[in-house]
């Protein structure tokens, strides 16, 4: 039998001070993240770097024949009457053993005029235009991108199926409008279009370099050729995907977004406090995901990675991970106390974390590893959500021993001796030396304290 | 012994129906028109069942490309419309009543303002319009210096009229999409009632312009027939010119419209100015159908026919108007105007060359109504079929390679048993798709993270078991008792840890928008899934384990 740990006997809740004081220094670096972006009064920097999901705007997901010029596609798109300031290129990074990609993701912020009346909310204003203004912008600069013998031709690139037979259709490169032919020209142009789209979609990434390429598909007659250069090109780009979301839709999503969150945690709050007939537990549970979710956003602050609606996602798997993990120490808390009713809750406590180590580390461990896996292989799309649940396993693991615990047991405490649990809450002025600078629950505030009073002076450390 | 072999039998039949069963669920041919028939030998191939798997799972727009489309109608503008055409009803009944006034107008929406000189008259204004408007729906109240009605539209009227006009919007919209060939289009309201909003979702269609061209679209047809004794005036100042000299009586009931037809073969243009009726001898309302019909010559035309209460107005006048002109105007613009040369009866033609893309959208815009009021933007997302392909890939090798890593920790730390492991954690797989088949729920990126969080789950419960079994066999206790002992304490935990985050779960399907949902459908049926493998399945593999040889077990490899 592989043992990680044989006989784990360590004193966490010993040291809780230490890591409490580390989680309000994170909490605080976050904070100052925020407050220090919201107030430098420059403009472009925000607390957040709020995808269009939430703050309104468009991003196109572009692919190029070559390595973009990301110069020129800036002067293009800028000669569309956008400042220089307000467009964002990312290139996509090409994954380990392919191609390179060639994408860009081109970025706008919000460019619909909305005013918001007096006592008007900021979901309620009205929008006078449609979301899509910047879309139709990029894509106008993205044409002036190709050469100009091209005016006047289709781009094979641009568009779906029904587009192209259309084309088709009006071209007739077959001369199947004159009859004769087993098939009608609708018929035979839509296969045609289908086979070429294909084609461009699945084989080619959504983007054919050259015409001459499509000479090699099986099941086109040649004749078509020469018609099919006349009429059409391959453009130089192709939009992946495109995404426009008016400023009202995005303060919609983020209030709902964040009342759902504080529902869901508000029904486990009570579940929680159902199942252990106690507060304390639900009480404990909750601050610990409070405390995830507030160290993970600040962390987004300070990196300013993009927070969109899958990092909401990945920020509820991270609560429903925490939980998980709070919920089987807590289980392992309650199971002994029916035993040793005797016992100090703290070493209960104390003693729980141990005998589930294993099982945390092993299962940290794995959720940990398949974290790595997505961050790794999981690409552009995933990039935020892979990094929220990267960052979110380790919080969480760390915050079900030392936030979810001490928390428990400081209500706990305070149930059993009102004065003895004033001294350590939070922000107590009467606190005692050894949470008075810290201001955080006091590690006296035990099930025995309420004993004896001069107990209360005993620290963590010492306790067994 | 005999209890545990009876035990056995009842947990292997449970778990073979319920992984057959969901296995069936995930690639039987559910989703197959009526006709479908497929020979038994070719059914097993895997090009077919992969056909069918992908057909019974729903793929959201983010994994399989589509346009998704949220629009809001803006209702507020039509009860400015219903204001205005209010304003034009006061003064026509005003004047028709000899009652004198100085100006009615508008000046907020839901509000019309009658001024008059002659205070003697506002009771008379009151009554006569109020019995016009509806005093259900319109309140007045007067006032002096200057002598003036004001008349509201309640509050409660305004909303009913904002939520029909919502959902009239919502009706048309979902037959143009309809007409138009999308398949499996979605059409919903969405948000607050207050919000007015439309989310629509097109799978497949990554080109959303011609569709949206087309939503928008506004076409209001009306026949209107030509001043008598006019023909087309070249510019429009002759055009005006004429209707000045008609002197003030007559010149209410006439207007100016431009001709152009559409010749986009590259014909040339017929252009100029017509002197028309103001009232229209029937609208789009009157129109029974529209097609785009190739023509003789070049392009297409639009043919449409005229519901019968509709063809007897024109058929009156036609047969009255021989040689006359009627005008054909569409979207204030007059598209034709041919003679009259006998009684109409009930289809007429829209001449001109369009394109058959043209001609074809304008008569679906015809047939389907047009829009109450505006409709806005307000969203739009499309995703090309590369990108969704892109990122399934991706996810699903970020998956298999965890799962790899999951399954290589478990064989190599708890040795035999994490085949146990290993069996309950694919069989939750192939459960939790057999559940999104079942429920015809649609798995998103967000969906994916569900799953993710699933597995995480999944996994943990089996460690929390195996971790408990081993402390009992540290505990000196005999390999059975330590199995049994183990399950059931870790049972407790398994249920406390799944019920939570299943109530979260159902917050935030409840409460929650789109790809949150998504996340929640996903977990829960994972969740359930999961209580399933890791606490019966799992369970019943050990007592295979242990009992399979003539005696029990003494030895357990975990």
């Amino acid at each position: 039998m592989i043992e990680i740990f044989k006989h784990a006997n360590y004193d966490f809740l010993g040291k809780k001070w230490l890591f409490i004081g580390v989680s309000w220094l994170l909490i605080l670096a976050g904070a100052a993240s925020v407050a220090w972006r919201a107030l430098d009064g420059n403009p472009d920097t925000h607390p957040f770097n709020m995808g269009i999901d939430f703050a309104g705007g468009t991003l196109l997901d572009v692919k190029f024949k070559d390595t973009p010029d990301l110069g020129r596609l800036r002067a293009a798109i800028e000669k569309q009457g956008i400042e220089a300031s307000k467009i964002t290129l990312q290139p996509v990074g090409n994954q380990i053993g392919e191609a390179p990609k060639n994408e860009v993701l081109i970025r706008l912020p919000n460019l619909l005029h909305v005013e918001r009346k007096a006592g008007e909310s900021e979901t309620s204003a009205k929008a006078e235009t449609d979301a899509d203004v910047g879309k139709k912008k990029i894509l106008t600069a993205l044409a002036t991108l190709n050469p100009a013998d091209t005016q006047g031709k289709v781009d094979i690139n641009d568009g779906g199926r029904d587009k192209l037979q259309a084309e088709l259709l009006r071209v007739d490169p077959l001369n199947l409008t004159a009859g004769g032919a087993t098939q009608t020209p609708e018929a035979r142009y839509s296969e045609i279009a289908t086979r070429i789209v294909e084609y461009r979609d699945k084989t080619r990434g959504g983007l054919i370099a050259s015409l001459d390429e499509l000479k090699s598909l099986n099941g086109l007659e040649p004749q078509l050729w020469p018609k099919l250069g006349e009429a059409f090109f391959a453009g130089a780009a192709a939009v992946k995907s495109a995404e426009a979301v008016s400023p009202q839709v995005g303060a919609d999503l983020r209030d709902r977004a964040i009342y759902v969150t504080l529902a869901a945690c508000a029904g486990m709050l009570v579940f929680v406090a159902f199942r252990f007939k106690s507060w304390g537990f639900g009480i404990g549970a909750i601050v610990a995901v409070i405390h995830d979710v507030l160290i993970t956003l600040g962390i987004f602050s300070i990196t300013q990675f993009e927070i969109d609606l899958t990092v909401v996602a990945a920020l509820l798997t991270l609560v429903g991970y925490s939980m998980n993990d709070t919920i089987v120490i807590f289980d392992r808390i309650r199971e002994t106390m029916r035993v040793k009713r005797r016992e100090k809750l703290e070493t209960l406590a104390n003693d729980a974390i141990n005998q589930t180590l294993s099982r945390t580390i092993i299962t940290s461990g794995l959720t940990f590893l398949t974290v790595v896996a997505l961050v790794i292989f999981g690409g552009a799309v995933l990039k935020s959500f892979s990094w929220a649940l990267f960052i979110g396993i380790i919080i969480g693991t760390y915050s079900s021993i030392y936030i979810a615990s001490p928390f428990m047991l400081w209500w706990e405490g305070f149930k059993k001796s009102p004065q003895l649990a004033t001294a350590g809450a939070p922000g107590a002025t009467t606190a005692s030396a050894s949470s008075a600078s810290s201001g955080m629950p006091a590690a006296s505030a035990v099930r025995s304290g309420s004993k004896k009073k001069g107990k209360k002076a005993r620290t963590a450390s010492s306790m067994r | 012994m005999d209890v545990m072999n009876r035990n056995l039998r009842t947990r292997s039949i449970v778990i073979a129906i319920i992984t057959l069963g969901s296995l069936i669920l995930m690639f039987g041919p559910w989703n197959k028109g009526p006709n479908y028939k497929i020979a038994a030998s070719d059914f097993f191939k895997p090009s077919n069942l992969k056909q069918n798997l992908s057909e019974n799972i729903h793929l959201g727009l983010d994994l399989r490309g589509g346009t998704h489309l949220v629009m809001q109608v803006q209702a507020d503008e039509a009860i400015q419309t219903i204001s205005n055409g209010n304003v034009e009803k006061a003064k026509d009944i005003l004047t028709k009543g000899k009652i004198n006034f100085t100006d009615v107008k508008s000046l907020a929406s839901g509000q019309v303002v009658v001024e008059t000189a002659d205070a003697s008259q506002q009771s008379e204004i009151k009554d006569k319009l109020l019995a016009d408007f509806g005093s259900s729906q319109w309140s007045a109240t007067t006032r002096t210096n200057p002598p003036t009605v004001v008349f509201d539209l309640s509050g409660s009227a305004a909303d009913r009229i904002r939520k029909e006009v919502t959902e009239q919007a919502k009706a048309i919209i979902e037959q143009r999409i309809n007409q138009f060939g999308v398949t499996e289009p979605t059409v919903q309201f969405r948000g607050r009632d207050e919000d007015h909003q439309i989310l629509l979702q097109m799978p497949g269609v990554d080109n959303p312009e011609r569709v949206k061209e087309l939503l928008k679209a506004d076409a209001k047809l009306e026949l209107k027939p030509v001043k008598t004794g006019t023909q087309l005036f070249s510019t429009e100042e002759s055009a005006r010119a004429a209707l000045a000299a008609l002197g003030p009586a007559e010149q209410s009931s006439y207007e100016v419209l431009h001709m152009r037809e559409s010749r986009s073969g590259g014909a040339s243009s017929v252009e100029g100015w017509y002197i028309l009726e103001k009232n229209p001898l029937i609208t789009g309302a009157d129109l029974r159908d529209a097609r785009g019909v190739p023509a003789q010559g070049l392009g297409y035309h639009i043919s449409f026919q005229v519901k019968p209460s509709g063809a007897e107005k024109v058929g009156a006048w036609t047969e009255k108007n021989v040689g006359n002109y009627l005008a054909i105007v569409l979207g204030n613009q007059v598209k034709s105007a041919p003679v009259i040369k006998g009684k109409f009866s009930d289809s007429a033609q829209i001449e001109g060359s369009f394109t058959q893309q043209e001609a074809e959208d304008l008569a679906l815009v015809l047939r389907s109504g047009a829009l109450p009021t505006k409709i806005l933007y307000l969203e739009e997302r499309t995703v090309g079929p590369s990108l969704g392909a892109d990122s399934i890939r991706q996810g699903v090798t970020a998956s298999i390679v965890g799962m790899v890593l999951v399954v290589f920790f478990m064989l190599f730390y708890y040795k035999f048993s994490g085949v146990n492991a290993v069996v309950a954690l694919v069989l939750n797989l192939i459960i939790l798709l057999a559940g999104l088949a079942v429920f015809n729920a649609t798995l998103t990126l967000p969906g994916i993270a569900g799953v993710i969080l699933t597995i995480g789950m999944a996994v943990d419960s089996n460690v929390l078991i195996f971790e408990r079994i081993r402390e009992e066999l540290r505990a000196g206790k005999i390999v059975l008792s330590a199995v049994d002992t183990g399950f059931s304490k870790a049972l407790v935990t398994i249920i406390d840890t799944h019920v939570t985050t299943i109530v979260s779960a159902l917050f935030l399907y409840f409460f929650g928008t789109g790809p949150i949902r998504g996340f929640a459908v996903t977990l829960v049926i994972g969740l359930l899934a999961n209580l399933f493998t890791a606490v019966y399945v799992s369970r019943a593999m050990f007592i295979w384990t242990l009992t399979r040889g003539e005696r029990q077990a003494d030895t357990l490899s975990i």
